[in-house]
């Protein structure tokens, strides 16, 4: 029964978000679209299953929201601060700065979520990622002090997406 | 009555904050000079511009129509899909020279994008004039 399961939904978290996508796509909930959502949700990751056959090995769903609503706000107030530097502060004033973020998360979700959420808080882009992906290269659009950026990037977001991604 | 304009002032107010911010974004993207500078000023854009604009929207089709929840769908795809253009930029301009090269990395690493064959490695005139 459990070997089912897994045959039938590799991904059961991308099968409810896939349904769930189809039904908000249809703009009106009828039973009929929500089955076919299901159905979409079935077969999408069961035929995609093969491309990647690892799971994420744990993940909290409820952190991960609390984690999304702190990154919505701390966006908003991000967007205020810059927004006041492009319009304040002359481009010769202006200290741009690359930092490097050593990183402790290992898997790539995690990885790609840390910098996603990076990218979205205006003020910082991340840029690359070394070989071995121990490290992260962002670009700050200005900073007085490289090292507190670090630091605060770290205790933000890697901590909290380190207790999601377990 | 009242609650209808009230609605429509929270509306109007969705709506000046997110052109705000897109006025906003297109004045950095003309204002910087550097090109990862300017990568900074869509980023904004992206969030709380188009932001404030889908919420009016939402708002409206809520109290006034029959309520659409799209808005929400381009909210998602356009906070995953953003990350991944700005990154790509931002390894164009590390290729192309286009701005201060990153700090090296402590040990024998380097940064994935410049992990090439050696020939691959140096931008060629007709890479540079497009």
């Amino acid at each position: 029964m459990m070997r089912l399961y897994r045959w039938l939904f590799p991904h059961p978290l991308l099968t409810l978000i896939l349904a769930l996508v189809w039904i908000l796509l249809q703009n009106e909930f009828s039973a009929g679209m929500a089955v076919f959502g299901v159905i979409i949700g079935i077969i999408i990751p069961r035929s995609t299953a093969a491309f990647w056959p690892e799971r994420p090995a744990g993940f909290r769903l409820g952190k991960m929201i609390s984690y999304s609503l702190m990154v919505l706000w701390d966006i908003m107030v991000a967007n205020v601060q810059v927004a006041w530097i492009v319009l304040t502060v002359p481009n010769s004033k202006l200290k741009p700065a690359w930092i490097i973020i050593p990183l402790e998360l290992r898997q790539p979700e995690a990885i790609s979520l840390l910098a996603g959420t990076i990218t979205l808080t205006p003020g910082t882009v991340s840029a690359d990622l070394s070989e071995s992906g121990h490290y992260l290269l962002v670009h700050v659009l200005h900073t007085d002090d490289p090292e507190a950026e670090v630091d605060e990037i770290k205790k933000r977001y890697e901590a909290r997406l380190k207790e999601i991604f377990v | 009555m009242t609650y209808e304009i009230v609605t429509l002032y929270v509306i109007t107010f969705c709506l000046i904050v997110g052109a705000a911010f897109t006025l906003i974004g297109a004045i950095g993207l003309l204002k910087f000079n550097d090109s990862m500078t300017r990568l900074h000023a869509p980023t904004k854009v992206g969030t709380v511009g188009v932001g404030g604009l889908l919420l009016a929207s939402i708002i409206y089709n809520g109290v006034f129509g029959e309520g659409a929840m799209h808005e929400t769908l381009i909210m998602a795809f356009l906070f995953v899909t953003a990350p991944i253009s700005a990154n790509f930029i931002a390894k164009v301009n590390m290729h192309r020279r286009a701005c201060d090269q990153p700090p090296e990395l402590p040990g024998d690493e380097q940064w994935a994008t410049f992990d090439l064959v050696e020939t691959d490695n140096t931008p060629d005139a007709d890479t540079i004039s497009q």
